[in-house]
């Protein structure tokens, strides 16, 4: 839920990355970290088992500059992709102003994606959200991989809506600040229209 | 999506004047509010390079999960919790329902005085976010919506962001 804060004049969203296990949403985060300026962002926290798999959330507070006077800020957050980790999902989901779905391009991964998807359409309604109305991106990962199914067979699966689609190699960066542009486009154009503009 | 939260300058500057004098009270290090989905409202106190941003999402995380697990065992939430470290503690309540008061205290305050000086300050918070949703609700009826900066801006503005 996005907090407009007119005393200290800022602005807070909050973005979630979503997906299946081992998908890509911690490297996508950390490739964001990882390029950008030091002012412009927090600590990236991650919360992990030893085995360097999420546990509950990685979060990355995101400085994106001043609109209209306002400091916008994202707050960038991962959920668990692994299956049993359900319970958590549904917290981190909670006051989300958009979603990425990072989907894994590999053809042995398929059904997860879809099954990951099917989650996260439930859990928003949880919340009372519908991923046909909450701003959304899909993006296509692991696009260097062998085995990757085409692109067009991947949208013919998890497209849901018009949601913008981006390959991505979220490990050398590609893709990663375009899924992050569309979502936040969408973020701020959904403010545009909840305030009357 | 949902309406934005919305904080205004005048019950900012009440809620900073509460959380300074419950700081001083409790002979707290630092005491800050954060709303539940980890948004940092205000905060005061003397441990100038905490990274609050990251206290206020861990925060949020830590009262969710432990939500969770009250809803789990049939209870409706858990409205205190406490950490004991070493040499600081932290005391966390929920305020107006939807706002978590954090405390920061160490071997000059106990849970005790803590406790005590974070019932009274509570009491005032929760008046003071009624009135900002007493207001908000105002708003909304005139169908005059907050002065929202965002009510004009335009897709040059947010490619600006990225550029």
């Amino acid at each position: 839920m996005t907090f407009i804060n007119y005393a200290s004049r800022e602005i807070n969203c909050k973005i979630v990355y979503y997906g299946p296990g081992l998908g890509g949403k911690t490297t996508n985060l950390q490739y964001i970290y990882d390029s950008t300026a030091p002012q412009a962002k927090g600590k990236l926290i991650s919360l992990a088992t030893e085995t360097d798999r999420t546990l509950f959330f990685d979060f990355l507070p995101l400085d994106l500059g001043t609109v209209r006077g306002f400091k916008t800020r994202f707050h960038l957050y991962t959920v668990p992709g692994q299956v049993f980790y359900d319970a958590s999902r549904k917290l981190i989901l909670k006051g989300v102003d958009g979603v990425v779905f990072v989907a894994d391009s590999q053809r042995e991964r398929m059904d997860a994606n879809i099954e990951s998807l099917f989650n996260l359409e439930s859990n928003l309604k949880q919340h009372g959200y519908t991923l046909s109305k909450i701003p959304y991106v899909l993006q296509l990962n692991k696009r260097d991989l062998p085995q990757v199914v085409s692109a067009d067979e991947l949208r013919a699966e998890l497209l849901r809506r018009d949601e913008p689609v981006y390959e991505a190699v979220a490990s050398r960066g590609v893709g990663v600040f375009d899924t992050l542009k569309a979502v936040a486009k969408q973020v701020l154009m959904e403010l545009r229209k909840s305030s009357g503009g | 999506m949902t309406t934005p939260v919305v904080m205004y300058e005048a019950e900012y500057e009440q809620l900073k004047s509460a959380i300074t004098r419950l700081c001083a009270d409790a002979n707290a290090k630092f005491v800050f509010l954060v709303d539940k989905n980890g948004q940092q409202i205000a905060a005061h106190g003397e441990m100038l390079n905490l990274d609050t941003t990251s206290l206020a999402s861990l925060t949020a995380g830590n009262v969710a999960a432990t939500d969770g697990l009250a809803h789990l065992i049939g209870e409706r939430g858990f409205p205190v919790l406490s950490h004991e470290g070493e040499r600081d503690n932290i005391h966390i309540s929920i305020v107006a329902s939807r706002v978590i008061l954090v405390v920061i205290f160490d071997e000059r305050s106990s849970l005790g005085l803590v406790r005590l000086r974070v019932k009274r300050a509570t009491g005032e918070m929760n008046s003071i976010f009624e009135l900002i949703d007493d207001k908000i609700s105002r708003e909304r009826e005139l169908g005059v919506s907050v002065d929202s900066p965002f009510a004009e801006i335009t897709e040059e503005d947010i490619d600006a962001l990225f550029s």
